[in-house]
């Protein structure tokens, strides 16, 4: 068996050739980023001074950019951290459940996200907030889901960052002992992406992504072809995998993973595939990238075509077998072994030195891109459903591009300081609870795409029950080996033994509650009827006059907004 | 805006959908069924079966997603047309 026992005290060298091809690939695409603001825009919209123009780039993206920017905002560098990161620690239940999950989510996403495109083009919709506040015309519950996905991204911007940090790492940069010096190449990494960011809009990750993806798709399709020959073909990594992790934990008694599932984890294989699918299109940078589209098939096109990212993740994820035979040693600077290290340390070892370079560059460009439309998003949650709501109902739409890049900048130095200061750990947690957060909107939205029927109340009673079982069961999972709370994401289903995702219990929680308080509202014949949606505006379609004139009006006027109470 | 609702597609013929609606059932319930590919044989080029068959959805699930985008967009646009036709004579 492989053994980890670190001989390498944590001491890096800066690896020179590697390093200087990172950092060219990232002046291109800082150049690209600041570029992106003249891409497709008119010369009277320069300065993109409305929502649609910064926040969803002209609401004119076709079915390949589309591609490009939703690959690069789902597919994230933490994702290309984590997956490999997870098979190589402890196998298939926490690691390649990612390939079923970005299978499933596709059919749910050309289900729902047409319906959602034509009514928030008919309405001048920018956020999924925006949508629950027409849609039942209530102000709490709107706020509610605005909230919860300001408060479920932050983690995730954070965690992007770790996927940079995870790069510079193997690259030898930050072992300085003075604690600015060695985060300055993250924070000037940072502060670019701000800087295009506020000047481009979705433009900048929308174009970059492009890059991103280009670089990705040849690191991976490389390491796919050329390590598994390299280091003894499929049959002797999956030998060696299945070595490694059914020898037993001495800290739980338990092995440390499986290469199969056992019959005892299969429900928490499934519920995690299918919670985390139902998740990722309610993230508001999810819903930012549909509703920049240009047309209502569009998304439903790009779920024919993106399943070929989770194709190329099935490939990562295997990479964390490879590790295992290659016998990777991922140790930090303390000397720590940090899983996250794997796939950087990977390449690095097998890899010439310049396609190495290639190879972190594509992680590290891979975490700008999430993290911009992130931020582009989470911002856009707060002018449109904080600031415009609660105080400025009149802002015109150049105030509104101006709240967002400003906030835009906040979000990022927030999320920069949660990684600096913090422990990574905490990010991480967060990351979880945050998964389990945005399943609660889930029911409101869902829902709302299709049927009035429930009374607005009923889910905000339902989105708090299921966010309050979700927080306290995530709470009450204690990790075996190291004692502390928020030890993973699997816990018993309600009454029973069945151990599942507990984001799926929390969001049964949250319909069963839904449910059960409308039937009583209903039966003491409170009404609740308020909607300013009307049953056409889910089939309109590009060519819909209102939605043509809607655009046009945004395009050139202030204050013109139909949202405008 | 007015109160009364133009609406912007004919009424739908319930065939198509329920065709892809079954399709993307599929697409949805296979990849979950765990019990089904949990085991190591039959490898393919040394990789166990769980790991080649769940990648073998991809493809299947985008192809029938495939077929559900043309069986509903051919409805969809027979219904646009009703609507526009109708709005014509």
């Amino acid at each position: 068996m492989h053994v980890l026992t670190a001989d390498a005290t944590g001491q890096r060298s800066i690896d020179w050739i590697p390093l200087v091809i990172v950092v060219i690939l990232f002046v291109v695409v800082a150049v690209i980023g600041f570029m992106a603001s003249r891409w497709r825009t008119k010369p009277s919209e320069r300065g993109l001074n409305s929502l649609d123009e910064w926040g969803l780039g002209g609401r004119g993206f076709g079915t390949w950019v589309t591609w490009f920017l939703l690959g690069g905002d789902l597919y994230t560098a933490y994702t290309f951290v984590a997956v490999p990161a997870a098979m190589w620690a402890s196998g298939a239940v926490s690691g390649f459940f990612a390939v079923p999950y970005t299978i499933v989510l596709y059919p749910i996403v050309f289900l729902l996200m047409s319906r959602l495109w034509s009514v928030s083009h008919r309405h001048g919709y920018v956020t999924p907030a925006d949508f629950i506040g027409g849609r039942y015309k209530s102000r709490p519950l709107a706020l509610a889901i605005a909230l919860t996905g300001i408060v479920a991204t932050m983690p995730y911007i954070a965690l992007q960052l770790v996927g940079i940090k995870s790069v510079l790492t193997v690259l030898g940069l930050g072992s300085n002992t003075n604690a600015f010096m060695a985060d300055l190449p993250l924070i000037i990494a940072f502060v670019v992406l701000a800087a295009y960011t506020y000047t481009a809009g979705l433009r900048a990750p929308a174009l970059i992504a492009v890059v991103k993806d280009i670089l990705i798709y040849a690191a991976i399709i490389v390491a796919i072809i050329y390590l598994p020959g390299k280091v003894g073909g499929w049959e002797s990594i999956f030998s060696a995998a299945d070595d490694k992790l059914s020898a037993v934990n001495d800290a739980t008694g338990k092995p440390f993973g499986a290469v199969i599932p056992g019959a005892g984890s299969f429900n928490a294989y499934w519920t995690l595939a299918l919670g985390s699918a139902m998740a990722l299109f309610m993230y508001p940078h999810s819903i930012t990238g549909v509703l920049a589209t240009k047309s209502r098939n569009t998304i439903r096109r790009n779920a024919m075509i993106l399943p070929l990212y989770s194709l190329m993740l099935g490939g990562l994820a295997l990479l964390g077998y490879v590790a295992i035979k290659a016998g990777t040693n991922p140790v930090d600077f303390n000397g720590a072994v940090n899983a996250q290290l794997v796939i950087p340390q990977l390449f690095t070892d097998l890899f010439p030195k310049w396609f190495a370079g290639v190879a972190l560059a594509a992680i590290a460009i891979g975490a700008l891109v999430p993290a911009a439309i992130m931020s582009i998003a989470a911002s856009n949650l707060f002018t449109r459903n904080i600031y415009k709501d609660y105080f400025k109902k009149d802002a015109t739409p150049q105030q509104e591009a101006k709240v967002s890049k400003l906030v835009s900048l906040v979000v990022k130095l927030g999320a920069l300081v949660f990684v600096l200061g913090m422990d990574t750990s905490a990010a991480i947690n967060l990351q979880l609870l945050g998964g389990i957060w945005i399943l609660q909107t889930f029911p409101a939205i869902v829902a709302g795409l299709y049927t009035r029927w429930f009374n607005k109340w009923a889910l905000f009673a339902g989105w708090a029950a299921g966010i309050l079982y979700g927080t306290v069961s995530a709470y009450n999972v204690v990790n075996p080996a190291t004692g502390k709370h928020f030890g993973g994401s699997i816990a018993a289903f309600p009454f029973t033994s069945i151990t599942v995702y507990i984001g799926v219990s929390a969001f049964v929680v949250n319909a069963l509650v839904a449910v059960v308080v409308t039937l009583i509202l209903r039966a003491f014949k409170v009404t609740d009827t308020g909607d300013t949606t009307k049953p056409s505006d889910y089939g309109a379609d590009e060519n819909d006059p209102k939605v043509v004139e809607i655009e046009a009006a945004a395009a050139k006027e202030q204050g013109a907004n139909p949202l405008a109470p | 805006m007015t109160s009364h609702d133009t609406p912007t597609r004919g009424p739908a013929r319930p065939g198509p959908y329920i065709l892809a609606g079954i399709l993307i059932a599929i697409a949805i319930v296979m990849p979950l069924l765990v019990p089904m590919y949990a085991s190591w044989d039959p490898t393919l080029w040394g990789i166990p079966f769980f790991y080649w068959y769940q990648m073998l959805w991809v493809f299947i699930a985008s192809g029938l997603l495939g077929l559900a985008y043309l069986l509903m967009r051919k409805e969809d646009r027979r219904r646009r047309a009703e609507i526009r036709e109708g709005k014509a004579v």
